[in-house]
């Protein structure tokens, strides 16, 4: 084997807590980066990726400090660089490609001036090079008009266009080696494999070695030569992409393998059920939108039907108007046109109109649990308050209650007295599900309950879903961007798209091809653990993509 | 991480066991100048009001600490009464505007469209007169006394606090359990009481603060004016009004009251800092 | 909206609350217990002569009326004479104009740059010893009382030292020393009252450019330093920094007030303090409208400065 270009050895990062106690938040790690290889670091929140990419660069954020350990770029030690050195190495040699590009850019300055700034300030090139050089790059990420993106600002470009952009940028001084830092994770499903395959194609052309850091296995299995697994700053596994996607030899590498998003082998066909009697909730006709007099419309004749003890899932990407259906239903906002009804009996519009009982059965899970629920507020009150509320208890009997309502989200019943900060994302989570669960509700509008989730805790949600839909008979609007979760879960679906359901009924007739482009073109962007999935799928998005603008 | 079963005392335990010597000093201070404000009578060696000798500044000596002021009363009784008038006078401002700015911002903030886009324009247009030109204003029509002055600073610092405090609940307002809370079918009020407030509570003191000293150089300098506390009561700033031409003999008589307020007014900034930073709060752009 | 509307939108905003701030000076200032004649005539008041001094000055005409006719006058400059001593107000404010003006702008060219100098010295390294020095002593700095400054400067320079004069008087024979002899004291201590705040502001300000996402990604791209700081975060920072320094130079407002009449310097401040000791209504009115009117104006230049430094707004989608 030829020379690493990249040896990493020992890496420790901590950080400082008040007291000036140091905590490592990676810890020793090591690993090699063959020339013209991709890297994968893979882990979840937490798990030091973004850390370690960064101190590659020999860049910590603030707060945190290299305390132990090389990295030999070359021959080049990286950490023993003074700062102007560094400022050379990073501009040239290292470069980095940001996970949101929309806050990445600088708002002050054109994207030209962005893209070509350090090869020029440099005098590596002339303007006029590194402006045919942007263009070049422009055309083979296959931006739209690449004569003259480059002129614009950045709040004038889209984001998968600027997230495309800012390989540009990393790509312009024919960097040794590119660091990608969760590149795709800000886009919607639909964009995402594009730029994917157009970093893919990039790092490929140009032969460059690169550092890719995701929470997401089954996306990076398509880039990456080895993967590196982490977990709490320490590596967990190291191999090839096939061995780990195929033989996984940790307990939790084989945990990430199984909660990845991957769409089910098969679709099976909900259990019908008796549509003779009435359904839970119905949405008849629904116009609905923003503004003063509604004018910007989110919603357009909608109609649908939700029957007791039923899930059914809501997919769309952002501004589909998934989201605001939701609010609909619950009382939020209201509708311009069209009616819901609970039970057979019409809803009024609004909250303040809704009898405490309407409101009981329809609770709202919300997608952040860290602000969905008070920091302020220990979950015991936060947990007590609707069984107050809706059902009359008094604070002693809903105390009573609320432990055993912990029990049964699995959280241990001490937890009432604790306040939201003091918990773990997965139990807030919990708590968030608990709060609707406290109201004794028929239905519950899940929004994107799992999505700020890591992988792993996300199945727990799901699992804990489907018990609590078993014991109590509970009905789900699950919404959400993530068509291989919702094909697991429901029994409905919903497809939306600018406001309107371009595809609607049991998940096996939505799913199951021949089906309606755009459905396709979600399924199409499912990621598949095989390492030709990617080119595929690009293909057929076009074709698909052409089909729906064509309509 | 984990506190279990966090209490009111534990947390100010806490708290206390986070004051860095310095912070910790300046609160010893301010609490030890309340104390004197509250027990001026009985502190002060001499009546505020006693001309004590023929002597204007007359230096620092046994039986007058200080020294005597250009009337000849004792420096050291007149500061301490001083310090009664000021922080008492600035206390009942800063509560006032408190109480009146923070439940009409909240008020604003919880029902939100038409009732705020007035109260807020309103407000605005009131915070665009420079403070200092509306109580010259008023004082000019009605003249100086402790009733106008309590009224028109705590109006002048209401404006401020609406603000601060309207901005404080409208990023409570928008979070998602405050939506929580509307979808559940709760009132305002309750609202307001159990998902804002507690949520605000911290910022809110640290503003209580900042409005505090506000008040305090705010009286003193309309003292110094002669437009602030009319003789013979008098407060620090009055004293170094007063004392002016001590300066021209030599005697430092006029820098006793200055600096008094100005220590006063450190050591509330320097706490309220320490506040901030050790909550992470952020206050709304100051004005 | 583009930009010009935007600016539009701000100017006529802007003339709005010049309308609504006339309104206040006038009515407030003419709510007294009695009125203006009771105000002129003090003791002498006798039913008579309260009706003369009425139909003088106007005051039977219902008070719309009145403010029309003092708000066209004030525009057209003629600012009405004295109660006190019937002397023209106008003459008298002219002079002391161009003296307050004198002495605010000296501070204004002295304090906003170093204060802008001071708070990016500060932001550079947070937490370092420069940061720490310069914090500190502005955390005092805004603890100080308006006069504070002023009395400790005379102590040292005038009284102590003698090398400067305590008192601001101005002679019409001065040439530009001794201008400069006299406006030392007041000018250093107006500097030190309104630069506190503005450091303070400008390194929040540019703290907060300088912990965006932008700027890490500036710093791993390879910016060198300087160009780091005047290329990428200067710009990003500069509507707010104008903001900071607007609201600040209304601190000038107050703080000219009390160092005239601290150093017993002929200017506009001390006038008005004089006037409402004297309830010198018309001079009140003169003075408030003049400084409300800066006051706005202030205001309204920074907003709009602050919005044409923002791309968003100067370059639509």
């Amino acid at each position: 084997m030829s020379e690493p270009l990249l040896k990493v050895r020992n890496l420790d990062v901590s950080v400082y807590d008040k007291k000036g106690k140091p905590f490592k938040i990676v810890d020793g790690i090591s690993f090699d980066v063959q020339p013209g290889e991709v890297i994968a670091l893979i882990g979840e929140s937490g798990s030091g990726k973004t850390t370690i990419s960064l101190g590659c660069m020999g860049y910590t954020r603030p707060g945190c400090h290299i305390t132990n350990g090389t990295v030999d770029l070359g021959g080049t030690q990286v950490l023993d660089q003074s700062l102007p050195k560094l400022q050379e190495l990073r501009g040239k040699d290292i470069t980095y490609v940001a996970q949101s590009a929309a806050a990445s850019f600088n708002g002050a300055m054109t994207i030209d001036a962005q893209v070509t700034e350090i090869p020029v300030i440099t005098g590596a090139m002339s303007r006029e090079d590194a402006l045919a050089k942007a263009a070049r790059l422009y055309n083979d990420l296959e931006l739209p008009d690449p004569d003259n993106i480059g002129k614009r600002y950045p709040h004038q470009v889209s984001g998968g266009q600027l997230q495309r952009l800012m390989a540009a940028m990393a790509m312009i001084s024919g960097p040794r080696l590119l660091i990608l830092d969760e590149p795709t994770t800000a886009l919607d499903v639909t964009t995402q494999i594009e730029v994917l395959a157009s970093f893919k194609k990039l790092i490929k052309d140009n032969d460059t070695a690169a550092i890719y850091v995701t929470h997401d296995l089954s996306l990076v299995a398509q880039v990456a030569d080895h993967i590196l697994v982490l977990k709490d700053g320490q590596m967990v596994e190291y191999g090839t992409t096939d061995q780990i996607i195929s033989d996984p030899q940790h307990d939790y590498t084989k945990a990430l393998m199984a909660a990845a998003h991957l769409m089910p082998d098969e679709i099976h066909a909900p259990p019908i059920t008796t549509t003779e009697e009435t359904p839970l909730l119905q949405v008849k006709n629904v116009t609905a939108g923003y503004g003063a007099k509604q004018e910007i419309i989110a919603l357009r004749d909608i109609d649908l039907t939700i029957h007791a003890g039923e899930t059914v899932g809501v997919i769309g990407e952002s501004g589909s108007g998934k989201t605001t259906l939701g609010r609909l239903i619950s009382g939020l906002m209201g509708a311009k046109n069209g009616s819901v009804h609970l039970n057979g009996q019409q809803l009024a519009q609004s909250v303040g109109q809704r009898s405490r009982d309407e409101l009981r059965q329809i609770q709202f899970a919300f997608q952040m649990a860290d602000v969905a629920l008070n920091p302020r507020q220990k979950l015991n009150k936060i947990l007590s308050r609707p069984m107050m509320f809706y059902r009359g208890l008094s604070q002693s009997e809903a105390t009573k209650e609320v432990a055993r309502l912990l029990e049964r989200v699995d959280l241990p019943t001490e937890f009432a007295w604790r306040f939201p900060p003091e918990l773990s994302g997965g139990q807030r989570q919990r708590v968030n599900l608990a709060r609707a669960l406290a109201a004794e509700p028929k239905l519950i509008i899940c929004d994107e309950i799992t999505s700020a989730l890591d992988t792993i805790v996300a199945q727990q949600i799901l699992d804990l879903l489907e018990d609590l839909q078993d014991e109590l008979g509970l009905s789900y609007m699950f919404i959400t961007h993530d068509i291989a979760t919702v094909s697991k879960i429901s029994e409905q679906i919903a497809v939306m798209r600018h406001g309107r359901i371009v595809a609607q009924g049991s998940v096996d007739q939505v799913l199951t091809p021949p089906c309606h482009d755009y459905t396709q073109l979600l399924l199409n962007s499912v990621p598949e653990m095989r390492t030709d999935w990617l080119d595929e799928a690009v293909v057929e998005r076009r074709k698909l993509v052409a089909a729906l603008d064509g309509n | 991480m984990i506190v279990e079963n966090r209490t009111w005392t534990g947390e100010l335990r806490e708290a206390v066991s986070d004051l860095t010597p310095g912070v910790a000093l300046c609160v010893v201070f301010l609490i030890t100048m309340f104390f004197v404000a509250m027990f001026a009578p009985w502190i002060a060696p001499y009546n505020e009001a006693a001309i004590l000798t023929n002597e204007s500044f007359s230096p620092p000596n046994a039986e007058m600490w200080l020294g005597s002021d250009y009337l000849g009363r004792d420096v050291l009784s007149r500061l301490i009464y001083g310090v009664r008038v000021t922080l008492s006078l600035s206390l009942i401002i800063t509560l006032l505007s408190f109480f009146s700015g923070v439940g009409l911002g909240f008020l604003a903030a919880a029902f939100g469209g038409r009732t705020d886009m007035w109260m807020s324009r309103i407000n605005d247009a009131m915070l665009s007169f420079p403070s200092l030109m509306l109580a010259l204003i008023v004082i000019n029509s009605l003249g100086s006394s402790f009733v106008v002055l309590v009224f028109t600073l705590a109006f002048i610092d209401m404006t401020r606090v609406f603000r601060v405090a309207r901005a404080l609940a409208v990023n409570i307002m928008v979070m998602d359990y405050v939506e929580a809370a509307v979808v559940r079918g709760e009132g305002k009020g309750w609202i307001v009481w159990h998902e804002v407030l507690p949520n605000t509570l911290t910022p809110l003191a640290a503003e209580f603060g900042i409005r505090f000293t506000y008040a305090i150089l705010f009286i003193s300098a309309l003292s110094f004016l002669g437009l602030g506390v009319q003789p013979p009561q008098s407060d620090l700033g009055v004293m170094v009004k007063e004392n002016m031409q001590a300066l021209l003999y030599g005697e430092y008589t006029t820098l006793y009251p200055a600096f008094g307020i100005a220590f006063i007014a450190i050591s509330m900034n320097v706490f309220v800092d320490w506040l901030l930073q050790r909550s992470n709060a952020k206050l709304p752009d100051e004005i | 909206m583009s930009l010009w509307e935007i600016v539009r939108h701000r100017l006529v905003l802007g003339v709005g609350t010049l309308l609504f701030v006339s309104v206040l000076v006038f009515v407030g200032t003419e709510i007294l217990p009695g009125d203006v004649a009771h105000a002129i005539l003090g003791q002498n008041a006798t039913p008579e002569l309260l009706d003369q001094v009425r139909e003088r000055l106007g005051l039977n005409e219902p008070l719309h009326v009145r403010y029309f006719v003092w708000l066209t006058n004030f525009v057209s400059g003629d600012f009405g004479a004295s109660l006190a001593n019937g002397a023209d107000i106008g003459t008298e404010v002219g002079r002391r104009a161009s003296n307050t003006l004198l002495l605010a702008l000296s501070t204004a060219v002295i304090a906003v740059p170093l204060a802008i100098a001071l708070g990016l010295a500060a932001a550079v390294k947070p937490g370092g010893l420069v940061d720490r020095a310069i914090t500190s002593t502005s955390l005092m700095l805004i603890s100080f009382p308006d006069f504070l400054v002023a009395v400790v400067l005379v102590t040292i320079f005038a009284i102590k030292l003698r090398w400067l004069p305590a008192i601001a008087s101005i002679r019409p024979s001065y040439d530009v020393f001794d201008w400069i002899r006299v406006l030392i004291l007041p000018v250093t201590a107006l500097t030190f009252t309104i630069l506190a705040h503005m450091v303070r502001m400008t390194r929040s300000a540019v703290l907060n450019v300088l912990s965006s996402p932008a700027i890490e990604m500036a710093i791993l791209k390879g910016v060198p330093r300087r160009r780091l700081l005047l290329r990428h975060a200067l710009p990003n920072a500069l509507g707010p920094i104008v903001n900071v320094v607007a609201l600040n130079l209304a601190y000038l407002i107050s703080g000219v007030v009390v160092i005239e009449t601290l150093f017993n310097f002929p200017g506009l401040g001390r006038y008005m303090v004089e006037a409402v000791t004297n309830r010198d209504v018309p001079i009140v009115q003169t003075c408030a409208m003049i400084f409300c009117s800066f006051y706005v104006l202030l205001n309204m230049t920074a907003d709009i400065l602050s919005i044409m430094a923002n791309p968003r707004v100067r370059y639509k989608k």
